[in-house]
């Protein structure tokens, strides 16, 4: 039997999205930790400010950013593809994955755009 | 009196699926849930379900017993029944046949995808191929399984995807054949599986090994399974 084919999905298969999924998620929770670290200590405008001009946090930001992007579209994609599936809907399955993914992806386009820009841009 | 519901439908007759409701006496006995059921086929001989073994060795008779999947030979009234309540239903996300019996082909299909016969390219021996004691114990706790597909279809992942992920059942077999250290196509077996789908659309929530009569771990051989194509590709 054919081996299961899915262009949509990230890596393309199942080993490198998984893997992507765990590095993603590691990479979050600790970026999380290090957000709420920083507001614990207490934040104002000035301090916030400052420590945005770091370059590590800036590269720090945007790894959180681009790791955001991966692990919402893997974690989106498999829901989509357990739930808007031509065996369970018909066609009205694939037209409703297909506009969904087209959706996310422009949402996540534009998150990661504006994300950037507000990071390097300023 | 023990209150007993059954799901019902026959196709042939029936616009939809019912629940009937018979009162049965067991007489103070702590029969098995099979034992009620072929009282009650007794009763009314339109009652239908699959059973062979009676005995928990042949997997045919897993049905959703009081909410959870099982096989009816071998559980007791008394580890499932409260509140003198019994619901049995068809094993939930498989074609119903009629009553209690399902559609298995969904289950089988994925069972054949994963190749369950041994494979050596390497010349027969004269007598038998060997395996050492050590790694015979590899197979203990895979070869157990019956195919009852109580894990399958109970979980979620397989509710959904029955056409592309291989399920518990058919994970825990294919892991079966990775593990032998007779078979050699490991790798062709690995490249299978190593789409989005096949393995990777187990979220380990684990429904299965509560469910497993044979109380095997499809789980754990799926966490094998993933570790093999972590080592292989890295
Ligand atoms: S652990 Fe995996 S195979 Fe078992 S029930 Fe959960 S998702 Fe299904
Ligand atoms: S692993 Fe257990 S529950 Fe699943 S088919 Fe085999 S015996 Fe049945």
């Amino acid at each position: 039997m054919d081996m299961v084919t899915a262009v949509t999905s990230l890596g393309r298969n199942g080993l490198a999205d998984w893997l992507i999924q765990r590095v993603t998620g590691v990479i979050l929770l600790a970026y999380f930790l290090f957000i709420a670290w920083a507001i614990a200590g207490g934040v104002d405008y000035p301090s916030w400010k400052a420590l945005f001009e770091q370059t590590w946090v800036k590269v720090f930001s945007l790894m959180a950013l681009l790791s955001l992007a991966a692990h919402a579209w893997i974690g989106l994609w498999a829901v989509l593809t357990d739930y808007l599936t031509e065996r369970l809907m018909g066609s009205t399955g694939n037209f409703l994955r297909i506009t969904s993914q087209l959706v996310i992806a422009l949402g996540i386009f534009i998150y990661v755009v504006l994300g950037v820009q507000i990071l390097w841009g300023y | 009196m023990l209150q007993v519901s059954i799901y019902r439908y026959n196709p042939e007759t029936d616009q939809q699926p019912y629940m009937e409701d018979f009162e049965f006496d067991t007489q103070g006995r702590d029969l098995m849930v099979l034992d009620v059921l072929e009282q009650l086929k007794a009763r009314d001989s339109s009652v239908t379900y699959r059973r062979s073994c009676r005995e928990g060795v042949c997997g045919s008779d897993g049905v959703n017993i009081n909410g959870k999947n099982g096989l009816a030979c071998i559980t007791p009234l008394s580890a499932t029944v409260r509140k003198n309540k019994l619901v049995i239903r068809p094993l939930p996300g498989l074609p119903v046949v009629r009553d209690l019996v399902v559609d298995m082909s969904m289950f089988y299909a994925q069972y054949e995808k994963i190749q369950p016969f041994l494979q050596n390219n390497t010349p027969a021996p004269a007598i038998e191929r060997l395996q050492t004691p050590e790694d015979r114990a590899k197979l203990d706790g895979l070869y157990e399984c019956i195919l009852c597909a109580c894990c399958s279809s109970s979980c979620p992942s397989f509710w959904w995807n029955p056409d592309r992920f291989v399920g518990p059942a058919g994970l825990l077999q294919a892991y079966r054949f990775l593990a032998d250290s007779r078979d050699t196509a490991t790798d062709e077996r690995l490249s299978r599986l190593d789409d989005p789908f096949s393995v990777f659309r187990c979220h380990g929530i684990q429904n299965c090994v509560n469910v497993c009569p044979k109380g095997l771990n499809p789980t754990r051989a799926i966490g094998h399974i993933r570790t093999m194509l972590l080592t292989r590709a890295t």
